[in-house]
């Protein structure tokens, strides 16, 4: 089964092999499903002067629950892209983690990376693959950004997609936001983007969208001081992905808040 | 009425036998090796672009001799089994000794059932925490497996490269030094009248499983860091060095390093600290 010529693409041998491993594969029973697995929420992304930055929340709730306050929903999908998660948290990890292998196995097999165009396709595919699920409530949103190393121009290399339940991908120009949070969170960013932003200035910028996020909606979670818990915040440019450390993020979240303390409003 | 010819089992695995010796001898040979900083491949190969050494995952490479379409089709079928467990279990869990196996019993498979065997002879190399740790395995046509002491060479006249490398190889090379005992080792056959050849940077395949490295290890070392070690420039550490793997090789376009093991080299240096 492993030997035969066929594909470059990991999802496509499995729904030969294991079908069962994909997660739109699996039949449901009929009925709503939706308040039976944590939603993961907030997930921003800002495309700034020579790369993109993504951040996210770190809530997951379930109902008027919180399911976890240190989930981590933001991920590098390979060395140049970043892929952040809303929607049934389980279903969403195990589809970021297919989507992981699948650019790592394209790109061994291949010898090359996919473009971004082509990583944003597979990824609106295999979203597609779940609107069974999704129509029964467990839907998944990704938002997925990355250096594009085909640009032409370097300063607008950062790109950002979003999708929906039945596929995408659709390209925004300059921030997007998912997940429940997001009205509020682009709201913000309405106000205060602006066209090549540096990525120190976005990543402030993300912290203070997911704050205002966090600000209006229960499910998202703004920082928490006091059990150390910051928003992830990662980047991606000509040098590859990148994760702020905790201590980095603790800075910006804290002068955040500490801004908010004056004027709340931001 | 017409006779069956009568052929013997042992004539019939002599003849396949000599059938792929010839296929692997008459192409160019590679070496495998294990030096202070990892595991070294180093294959001759007048191509850039079809690869006789690859990366299967994490910590396992993948060299081999013979014929192309061959030995591609068993690396395509090894890095889908080790995407395969590494998804559905962890990525610790992908060993470089399952691949060996399974790599085995496909061509002891083909070679016992299928009219012509493989002529392809395999490598199969783990990169270790230490040189101790490394693990070669030499895979030949008729799916004999054999675990090699930290250096192996494979191709034609394979003997003579072996003892090159055997009076000079030691486990506690530099990189430099590794890259020269094995393009000495490479260059002592085939030149004018048995005498050594030099291989230019060009005509050279090589790449490393760098071990201080977490997630993917893989790396090529082409262009200009080649020509410098091959020059006897000091060992420098090509495109970053250690403990960066989230910044991209000199091949831009093709990086090895990837998403899930950037996750990981975060969570183990975080645990470090």
């Amino acid at each position: 089964m492993f030997t035969n010529a066929g594909t470059s693409s990991f999802t496509a041998f499995l729904s030969k092999v294991a079908p069962e491993m994909l997660p739109g594969r699996r039949p449901l029973p009929p009925g709503m499903a939706a308040d039976m697995a944590p939603h993961a929420t907030t997930i921003v992304a800002i495309s700034a002067a020579g790369g993109v930055v993504m951040a996210g929340d770190r809530r997951a709730t379930m109902g008027n629950l919180i399911a976890q306050r240190d989930i981590e929903k933001v991920h590098p999908a390979d060395a140049y892209s970043l892929v952040g998660i809303a929607g049934t948290a389980g279903i969403g990890i195990e589809l970021m983690r297919l989507f992981q292998v699948e650019l790592e196995h394209y790109e061994k097999i291949e010898g090359a990376m996919l473009s971004l165009d082509g990583k944003a396709n597979r990824l609106a595919s295999m979203i597609r693959g779940n609107l069974g699920a999704a129509m029964q409530g467990l839907a998944v949103i990704p938002l997925f950004a990355g250096f594009d190393l085909a640009a032409a121009d370097p300063a607008k290399a950062g790109r950002i997609f979003s999708f929906d339940v039945t596929g995408g991908p659709y390209e925004e120009t300059g921030y997007d936001a998912i997940g429940s949070g997001s009205l509020f969170a682009k709201s913000a960013l309405k106000k205060r983007f602006r066209a090549g932003l540096s990525i120190d200035d976005a990543v402030k910028l993300a912290v203070e969208a997911l704050y205002d996020a966090a600000d209006d909606d229960t499910a998202t979670g703004g920082p928490d001081l006091t059990r150390r818990i910051y928003p992830v915040v990662m980047t991606a440019t000509a040098e590859g992905t990148h994760r702020l450390t905790d201590a980095e993020t603790a800075a910006i979240a804290e002068a955040v808040v500490s801004g908010r303390m004056e004027n709340p409003g931001g | 009425m017409a006779m069956q010819f009568y052929a013997s089992p042992e004539q019939i695995m002599r003849d396949r036998s000599e059938l792929a010796r010839k296929g692997i001898a008459r192409g160019r040979s590679a070496v495998v090796l294990s030096y202070e900083g990892g595991v070294l491949f180093v294959a001759e190969n007048l191509s850039s672009a079809l690869h006789k050494v690859s990366e299967i995952y994490d910590r396992i490479g993948f060299a081999a001799v013979g014929r192309y379409n061959e030995f591609e089709n068993l690396r395509r079928a090894g890095v889908r089994m080790a995407d395969l467990n590494g998804l559905s279990y962890d990525r610790r869990d992908v060993t470089g000794r399952a691949l060996a196996n399974a790599f085995a019993q496909t061509l002891g498979a083909i070679f016992t059932e299928q009219s012509k065997p493989f002529e392809v002879e395999i490598c199969v190399a783990e990169v270790g925490s230490t040189p101790d740790g490394d693990e070669l395995y030499r895979l030949t046509y008729d799916g004999s497996v054999n675990d090699e002491p930290g250096r192996m060479a494979m191709g034609g006249q394979a003997e003579a490269i072996t003892g090159v490398l055997k009076s000079e190889h030691r486990s506690d090379m530099s990189l430099g030094e590794a890259v020269k005992v094995a393009v000495k080792a490479l260059g002592s056959v085939g030149g004018e009248g048995g005498a050594a050849r030099t291989i230019a940077a060009n005509q050279l395949e090589v790449a490393v499983l760098d071990r201080r490295r977490i997630g993917r290890t893989f790396r090529r070392i082409t262009g200009a860091p080649l020509t410098a070690l091959l020059n006897g420039g000091a060992a420098e550490e090509p495109a970053g060095g250690p403990q960066t793997p989230a910044v991209p090789t000199g091949e831009a376009h093709k990086p090895t390093t990837s998403a899930a093991s950037a996750d990981l080299e975060r969570r183990e240096s975080e645990d470090e600290s």
